[in-house]
């Protein structure tokens, strides 16, 4: 007799769960990829990205520069919970909006009076990791600074824009085509919710940065200088566009 | 640092077959590639790995240039007494690891 009423409660819930799907349409580039792949992410044992993130929770305990400090002096690891989540934010006294893996290289040469570490490099990127995966799991939050605003609309209208040789804006893939195929390849929704993020195709891990670079070659533009302040408006407006959707980093793509 | 990541289960039945997963962070340079200034850059690949159960060889691999860079590998064997895993990676410019788990066979 039990049956229908446990029947009845498992359909409520399927419910409940088809209407929030309903209600937010937005796919993560995880929902896109093969079961296999999606395993792999799942697995910390066998996602590669968690080489980096041991590697990342190394260095973090690891002192460095002339301040003979390591990260672990200052900051707690319960304090890294939602970091990355709510990154680029504006740098304290700044005026311009930074990454993380920019306010780790801020904190390397300020606070630790370090050499700098070099954009791409596998110490930044592990680093990185270390702190998002604190994050993984938790709804991407981006804050509501009113200084963000005009890098945000920065942001969005390069979205919009169209440019390189093919003539493409992000929004023509991305909006307009997502989930239709590009040579063979699902189009992603372009939501930032893995980064740094293990792709195959590359054999390692990689910045949000480097995949915006990728696909600024990808539609034969001429890609921005590292420091660029466009990326980081990019990335503004694209953690924005993903508010809310869960935060999967170290992810992995294809 | 060498980073190794090992999923292998900690007790196991006599007798059970069991999975053992083993990733390694590696290059894996395949020395066909040109670097920035045109010259090849020389190979730096792990050449084998091997997997030994209280000493005793269990599986045995020889990885080649084709084998993508962080190399995972998985395979079976059957629990027949507790004691220790040994994974061993050796390969170019005198790269050795290795890397124990502990099990329990009841």
């Amino acid at each position: 007799m039990l049956l229908p009423a446990v029947f009845a409660a498992s359909f409520a819930l399927a419910q409940a769960s088809a209407d929030k799907t309903a209600a937010d349409k937005r796919r993560s580039g995880y929902q896109d990829m093969g079961a296999a792949l999606q395993k792999m992410q799942d697995d910390d044992t066998a996602n590669p990205g968690m080489l980096f993130v041991q590697l990342g929770q190394q260095l973090w305990a690891k002192p460095a520069g002339a301040a003979n400090k390591a990260c672990a002096d200052c900051h707690s690891l319960a304090d890294m919970k939602g970091v990355a989540a709510r990154y680029p934010a504006m740098a304290k006294d700044g005026d311009k909006p930074i990454d993380l893996e920019g306010r780790v290289r801020l904190c390397r040469t300020v606070n630790q009076q370090a050499e700098p570490l070099a954009p791409e490099s596998r110490e930044l990127l592990s680093l990185a990791a270390f702190v998002a995966n604190q994050s993984r799991g938790l709804p991407i939050a981006p804050p509501d600074d009113p200084r963000l605003a005009p890098f945000r609309a920065q942001g969005a209208a390069i979205y919009q824009r169209r440019q390189g040789q093919l003539n493409l804006s992000c929004a023509i893939c991305h909006d307009d085509n997502a989930g239709k195929k590009l040579a063979g390849v699902t189009i992603p929704e372009a939501h930032p919710t893995g980064y740094p993020l293990y792709r195959l195709e590359w054999q390692a891990l990689g910045s949000l940065k480097r995949r915006l670079r990728n696909c600024l070659i990808g539609i034969r533009a001429e890609a921005y200088p590292s420091d660029a302040v466009e990326y980081v408006a990019l990335e503004i407006y694209l953690m924005d566009r993903a508010r809310g959707m869960v935060f999967e980093s170290p992810g992995v793509r294809p | 640092m060498t980073q190794v990541l090992i999923n292998a289960p900690k007790t196991a039945k006599k007798g059970e077959v069991i999975e053992l997963k083993a990733l390694i962070l590696h290059p894996m340079e395949t020395g066909f590639r040109p670097g920035t200034n045109g010259r090849l850059i020389p190979r730096n690949i792990i050449e084998r790995f091997a997997a030994s159960w209280n000493g005793n060889e269990i599986f045995r691999m020889e990885f080649s240039p084709a084998i993508a860079a962080n190399p995972f590998v998985s395979f079976f064997a059957v629990a027949t007494e507790g004691g220790k895993i040994t994974f061993r990676w050796t390969g170019d410019e005198g790269f050795a690891v290795e890397e124990s788990v502990a099990i329990d066979v009841a």
